[in-house]
């Protein structure tokens, strides 16, 4: 039995530690998806954590420049200043009208400042193909 | 024509079906004859199957575009090899793919156990008609691949098809898919052997024997699709990385360690009897995350940047998933007396250990991913919020997993079986050690002090080394006792125990994969903006910007920026980033100049014009040892070819197979 009481205490100790770890990192990387509306309506702690902010790019206003990628983001009427300082490269379904998904805090002046930033653009991988066909044809 | 194809399908789930009922009746009713026709109506849905993907191609490859799978993802203008893959670039055609390669698999496992396992073999035949039978049902009831597009009453033809997205027209793309699907169809097979043996109560362990090589090649599969994927991602995407943590890598990275897992559980329970209920539910755990993963690619559970859209097919999915993890669980659970283990462990310093804790700690890895992947839907579920977690999560967790394991890695083959004393210790990792210790100790001297690249870099030194004097050892004792050059010594030695050897060889892979993760540790990145004739410094290199052009062809139109590379005032290289936007689709790709070397590589992108039109806007990446990841794959597929062919002691002592074994050995260890 010694040798298994040994087993269950290394076992515990590395199922343990990893744990710990595990719930550490959710604490820390959890974002919360909120939709434009839903941000302006958030507590200012709440406003102040990690988030992630989904809408779609309005056209033209896209503007690149060394110091980062500025856009708006729009969900029916209200819109939404974001400010791009990540490192990666923005994906390159990311245009205008592209549906995106903003990753980080909201700033004092109500820019949102991201570091990531996902996009799909609406037609990607499953299209609707019938009707988009039919469409086609029909012009 | 159409028509014959779903036809073909609606037989085939019949057959499959059938092959089911009569298996299971014929086994218990003891009608041989059944169980006969069953294993006929296996060979029978691959025909079917294979005329229904035959029908599915030809219309594909002809731009039949009455359908509107052919209509979504194919065109006139893409080349015939894309219109080929176009088989697997949506959803239907690759649940197809899936029935066929598992048509595929079943066929040749009912044809090479023919003769054999009789009392079992009926079982193995009617858990793979079961999972085939579902995949059959849903694409001849759900999404059927030969769905023609209508208006109205009227069929239509559309004359020109969407075409496939850009980012999938690219030749590793291509072959991704069909590679992990190779991977993960193919665990089915070892499932239906396991759970059959587990429900007839086999006694024995037939079906590890059975099933080994299939594990074993079904895992180089997955192994290369991975790899596929980063590779594509890497040099497609232009994100600058090979590895996001995004929902769908996952889905396919959590089969593959449970399949690591099992290929090393199994080898305790060949040996020594041990494990066995580890290895059952590693088997079925590998076999439930592929359909899983499939689950996530195909039906949008969860929400990705390349998983595809909402889809009909997930509430059968997630249907299917589920009885199958209950069924499985049943089944392990009510024959537990008959995975009783026939030794006890001993002590905690011993090669059983050493597995034990390979084992829990590659699945502790795999259920931190699995945690990871499916948090927003259990987040949404519990608490109704919607969240999300992200890549600092998985490598917290994964690189102390990742380290664990490469040190297992070394101490494993070497540490002996029942226990090891402290002597043999000493002498089988004193050499090791040193050559670890001693590569931190330098590499701290030259100025690396962040711990974890440290430790894995040492780690890697220490496990090459074990693996170095474990052939240099044997090679040696053949060397001296049959007067052979040292090469042939090495061959020889690798030929008595090919899977010993060649599980060494992967070994070493994996070490060449980690010193390409480690890289990433060191990894360089900026944007910078660069107008005509100008040059800038990044790194060691001095890079220049000599033109940005605007033009177009049939396919796309593109912007490039050329750019001359010197390092040291030599003129070294020339890099062409690109960006396109593709006529059909209208989306846009980014084409990356790497300048791939094995020590670092230089990665630029083209971001575009700045607004006031007088700079190029460029992303710029050093990414040091990342070549070893991609070099790595050639020494794990040429170490796993070499376990897969049968070693010379088991060929040559066939007949004192087990006498055979023990002398060699003995003259190896000596």
């Amino acid at each position: 039995m010694h040798t298994y009481l040994k087993f269950g205490v290394l076992m515990a100790l590395i199922v343990g530690s990893l744990v710990w770890l595990a719930v550490g990192g959710v604490q820390d990387t959890k974002t919360y998806y909120k939709t434009i509306p839903e941000l302006e309506k958030l507590d200012k702690t709440a406003q102040a954590g990690r988030l992630r902010v989904g809408g779609d790019v309005q056209p033209g206003s896209i503007v690149k420049s060394a110091a980062g990628v500025s856009f708006v983001l729009h969900q029916g009427a209200t819109t939404l200043k974001v400010m791009y300082t990540g490192s990666d490269p923005l994906p390159d379904t990311f245009r205008d009208n592209a549906n995106a998904l903003a990753e980080g805090r909201l700033g004092d002046d109500g820019v949102f400042k991201a570091n990531k930033i996902q996009a799909k653009c609406a037609s990607k991988y499953e299209a609707k193909p019938p009707q988009r066909v039919v469409h086609q044809k029909a012009t | 024509m159409e028509n014959v194809g779903a036809l073909s399908l609606l037989i085939a789930f019949c057959l499959a079906v059938f092959a089911v009922a009569a298996a299971v009746i014929g086994k218990y009713s003891r009608r041989p004859l059944l169980t006969v026709s069953a294993e006929r109506a296996v060979y029978a849905v691959w025909i079917l199957v294979t005329t229904a993907s035959g029908f599915l191609v030809y219309s594909l490859v002809t731009g039949d575009f009455r359908l509107a799978y052919v209509a979504a993802h194919s065109n006139k203008a893409m080349s015939a090899i894309y219109k080929f893959t176009a088989w697997w670039g949506g959803q239907e055609g690759s649940l197809l793919l899936w029935a066929w390669l598992l048509a595929t698999y079943s066929a040749i496992a009912v044809y090479t156990n023919r003769r054999k396992f009789r009392d079992m073999m009926p079982l193995v035949t009617a858990i793979m008609m079961t999972v085939l039978s579902f995949f059959l049902g849903m694409i001849t009831f759900v999404a059927s691949p030969f769905r023609v597009l209508m208006a109205g009453r009227g069929v239509i033809d559309v004359g020109d098809g969407n075409g496939l997205s850009p980012l999938l027209q690219w030749w590793t793309m291509a072959i991704h898919p069909p590679f992990l699907y190779l991977g993960y169809v193919g665990f089915t097979v070892p499932f239906a052997f396991a759970m059959a043996s587990l429900i007839s109560k086999q006694p024995g362990e037939a079906w590890i024997h059975t099933t080994r090589r299939w594990a074993i090649l079904t895992w180089l599969f997955q192994s290369t699709g991975v790899m596929l994927g980063m590779g594509w991602a890497y040099t497609v995407l232009g994100w600058g990385g090979y590895w996001g943590w995004d929902p769908v890598e996952n889905a396919s990275l959590m089969p593959w360690i449970t399949a690591t897992a099992f290929l090393h559980s199994v080898m305790m329970q060949e040996k020594k009897g041990m494990m066995k209920v580890w290895n059952m539910v590693l088997v079925s755990g590998t076999f439930l995350l592929s359909i899983l993963g499939t689950t996530l690619t195909r039906t949008g559970l969860v929400s990705s940047v390349h998983a595809f859209a909402q889809s009909p097919v997930k509430p059968y999915f997630t249907t299917f998933l589920l009885s199958a993890i209950a069924l499985t669980a049943f089944a392990i659970v009510k024959n537990l007396p008959y995975l009783k283990s026939e030794v006890k462990l001993e002590s905690v310093v011993s090669r059983e250990s050493s597995f034990l804790f390979n084992n829990l700690i590659l699945l502790a890895s795999c259920f931190a991913v699995l945690w990871g992947t499916l948090f927003p839907v259990l987040m949404e579920a519990t608490t109704g919020e919607k969240a999300a977690i992200d890549a600092p999560y998985y490598n917290r967790v994964n690189i102390p997993i990742a380290l664990f394991l490469l040190f297992l890695t070394g101490v494993g083959p070497l540490i002996a079986w029942r226990k090891s004393s402290l002597n043999s210790l000493k002498r089988a990792f004193l050499i090791p050690s040193v050559v670890g210790l001693a590569v931190i100790a330098t590499l701290a001297a030259l100025g690396i002090h962040n711990p974890a690249p440290l430790i894995s870099f040492g780690l890697c030194a220490f496990v090459a080394a074990t693996i170095v004097t474990e052939f240099w050892k044997g090679s040696r004792a053949i060397q001296l006792k049959e007067q052979l050059p040292f090469p042939k010594a090495v061959f020889q030695l690798t030929w008595r125990n090919t899977r010993r050897y060649g599980g060494y060889l992967v070994h070493m892979g994996i070490v060449i994969l980690f010193i390409g993760f480690t890289g990433a540790a060191f990894n360089q990145h900026e944007t910078r903006s660069l107008g005509l004739n100008q040059s800038m410094r990044f790194g060691r290199y001095d890079l220049k910007l000599l033109s940005v052009s605007n033009d177009e062809n049939p396919n796309y139109q593109y912007s490039r920026g050329v750019l001359e590379v010197s390092s040291g005032g030599k003129v070294i290289d020339q890099l062409e980033p690109e960006i396109r936007v593709y006529k059909s689709s209208q989306e846009q790709s980014s084409f990356v100049g790497i300048r791939r070397r094995l020590n670092e590589d230089l990665y630029i992108t083209f971001q575009g014009i700045s607004p006031d039109n007088s700079k190029a806007i460029f992303q710029l990446y050093v990414f040091p040892l990342v070549s070893c990841m991609w070099v790595s794959y050639w020494v794990i597929l040429a170490g796993t070819i070499i376990c897969l062919i049968p070693g010379k002691v088991r060929l040559q002592y066939a007949r004192t197979e087990v006498v055979g074994i023990a002398s060699t050995r003995a003259t190896v260890q000596s």
